[in-house]
């Protein structure tokens, strides 16, 4: 246990934002505030930093229970809007992942597919108030013996919906560049051959765990911004790797923490949830997320700091190495660098675009600052931080 | 000197007739041809990039209209749905004229119609169906971009 000059719990930080006392920034101007005044006065002055992320993040979906139907059904196939969601649970429960394609998409056959609908699309309708058609299928039995059952729904008339998101939020990322003969098309968007272009996706210095790079604030039970409305960190997500390289700030070095999240989808907003069509790969969803870190102490003054400039990112080629089951770093850039437009690879210049919207995700910050200064959001203390590494 | 973007449709009756050269001759003006496409006895198109003063253009564009040329100005040929773009920047690594580029310090994605050679590749781009073009080069399809988004 480090010595700190500041020391605070989040039980007194809960008790200063339901006085209307809580200083909150967000993670952008946290950057100017402790290069001004260095970490230990910052951790003095601030309470709270405001992160926020809106990309795309394909291990998202729904949670749906449609009610019981009478004679009643156990679904054992399920359509939302010609999209399957998964039925092999209790009767009328069911859950649709955002990169389900419709039953009749003509998917790759004729390349680039467009994928124009697919689970994302279902929960951004259902969110956006929306109808949806449900159908669901059955074999029968003594106790469900209804075979079939088709009906428009809106959200309000599912019993329960929850946006419940397995890997959310990676920790830093790839920047995807091609080495190959020929366009292609990925989730990491399009990219040209010859390395013509790089594409990346983070919102970099206001991303949730590169502001708290050793969680040691994040876990179960961390109330965050969720798709537009309240929802919880539920624990580490699929893929959470804390032994990823990191640089000597201790920020990793790539793909590293995720994060499980659940919340429910009344309340949510289309405009933070939004289903999402990439070329040639498939659908998917942008979600929007924001996490409040507590300033307990310097050290996470110090963390929450971080600028785009000193996160390192690893450029991975996505012609031949990622698809063979590869994708080692080419060479490492900073995200200042990506953000400039332009960065070297192999000493060639490359046109950088991200994937991930920056302007979306200050919008996020700001949003979850007001919350909190209007004291109708309190921190959420973590039962459990993410399983990290030593410091 | 000003430029501008503009589509030129021919049809069947006057596609083989050659007047373009005398944008150059009679009008002084600097053309560029930027894609073009001819459907044999049916119809011809020509994206054009016209550069001169903006008198020389509008005398140029109005001596094409007399020659039954069709003239449409390529900024009213696309668009982006506002309500759609959420600013994230996928298609700025590919626009070939930065028509589409980040601003700083908002970090929102500009869109510049007057840049746009509507080449399709914002449109394969976008997760969310932001950018449009109608009809440009296929009189048969409803859009380059494709059908109406949903």
């Amino acid at each position: 246990m480090a010595d700190f000059q500041v020391n605070k719990t989040i039980a007194e930080i809960n008790q200063k934002i339901k006085d209307g006392e809580a200083v909150v920034v967000t993670a952008e101007e946290m950057i100017g505030i402790a290069r001004e005044v260095g970490p230990v006065e910052a951790a003095r002055k601030v309470d709270v930093v405001t992160t926020g992320t809106f990309g795309i993040m394909c291990s998202s979906g729904a949670f749906l229970n449609f009610g019981h139907t009478k004679p009643r059904i156990r679904a054992s196939k399920v359509f939302l809007n010609g999209v399957e969601a998964y039925a092999g649970v209790a009767a009328v429960d069911c859950y649709i992942g955002v990169t389900q394609t419709r039953e009749d998409d003509p998917l790759n056959k004729v390349f680039p597919g467009r994928f124009r609908y697919g689970g994302g699309h279902v929960i951004e309708d259902l969110v956006a108030g929306r109808e949806i058609q449900v159908t669901a299928k059955s074999y029968g039995t003594d106790c469900y013996p209804r075979r079939s059952y088709e009906v428009t729904m809106t959200l309000k008339d599912f019993p329960n919906a929850w946006l419940l998101n397995p890997r959310n939020a990676y920790q830093n990322y790839n920047c995807a560049v091609n080495f190959s003969k020929k366009t292609i098309y990925t989730y990491m968007g399009i990219l040209r051959p010859d390395c013509m272009n790089a594409n990346y996706s983070t919102s970099g210095q206001l991303s949730p765990l590169l502001n708290d790079p050793y969680y040691q604030t994040i876990g179960i039970g961390t109330r965050i911004f969720l798709g537009g409305g309240v929802g919880y960190v539920i624990g580490a997500g699929t893929q959470h790797n804390p032994g990823v390289r990191r640089s000597e700030n201790g920020v990793v070095m790539g793909g590293a923490g995720t994060i499980a999240v659940r919340g429910d989808l009344n309340g949510m907003s289309a405009k933070y949830l939004r289903g999402a069509s990439m070329t040639g790969y498939g659908t998917s969803m942008n979600v929007g997320i924001g996490i409040p870190i507590p300033i307990l102490n310097e050290e996470l003054a110090r963390r929450t700091g971080v600028s785009d400039d000193e996160i390192q990112v690893p450029v991975v080629e996505y012609g031949l190495d990622y698809p063979d089951g590869g994708g080692s770093p080419i060479t490492y850039v900073t995200y200042g660098q990506l953000r400039s437009g332009e960065i070297e690879v192999d000493g060639r210049k490359v046109t950088t675009a991200p994937l991930s919207s920056y302007a979306v995700a200050l919008e996020i910050c700001e949003t979850l600052k007001s919350w909190i200064k209007s004291g109708s959001f309190l921190l959420g203390e973590p039962q459990e931080t993410l399983p990290s590494v030593p410091r | 000197m000003k430029s501008d973007n503009v589509l030129l449709i021919f049809k069947s009756n006057i596609m083989y007739k050659p007047v373009i050269y005398r944008l150059a001759r009679d009008f002084d003006l600097i053309f560029n041809i930027l894609e073009a496409k001819i459907l044999p006895r049916r119809e011809g198109r020509i994206l054009l990039e016209l550069r001169g003063d903006q008198g020389q253009i509008d005398q140029g564009i109005k001596f094409l209209e007399e020659h039954e040329v069709v003239v449409e100005r390529l900024a009213d040929k696309v668009w982006r749905e506002e309500d759609r773009c959420v600013h994230c920047g996928a298609c700025t690594g590919l626009c070939p004229t930065h028509a589409l580029s980040i601003t700083s310090p908002n970090m929102r994605v500009a869109f510049d119609v007057t840049k746009c050679v509507a080449c399709g590749m914002c449109g394969l781009a976008c997760p969310f169906g932001a950018m449009r073009d109608i009809t440009l080069f296929d009189p048969f399809a409803e859009g380059r971009t494709g059908q109406q988004y949903q």
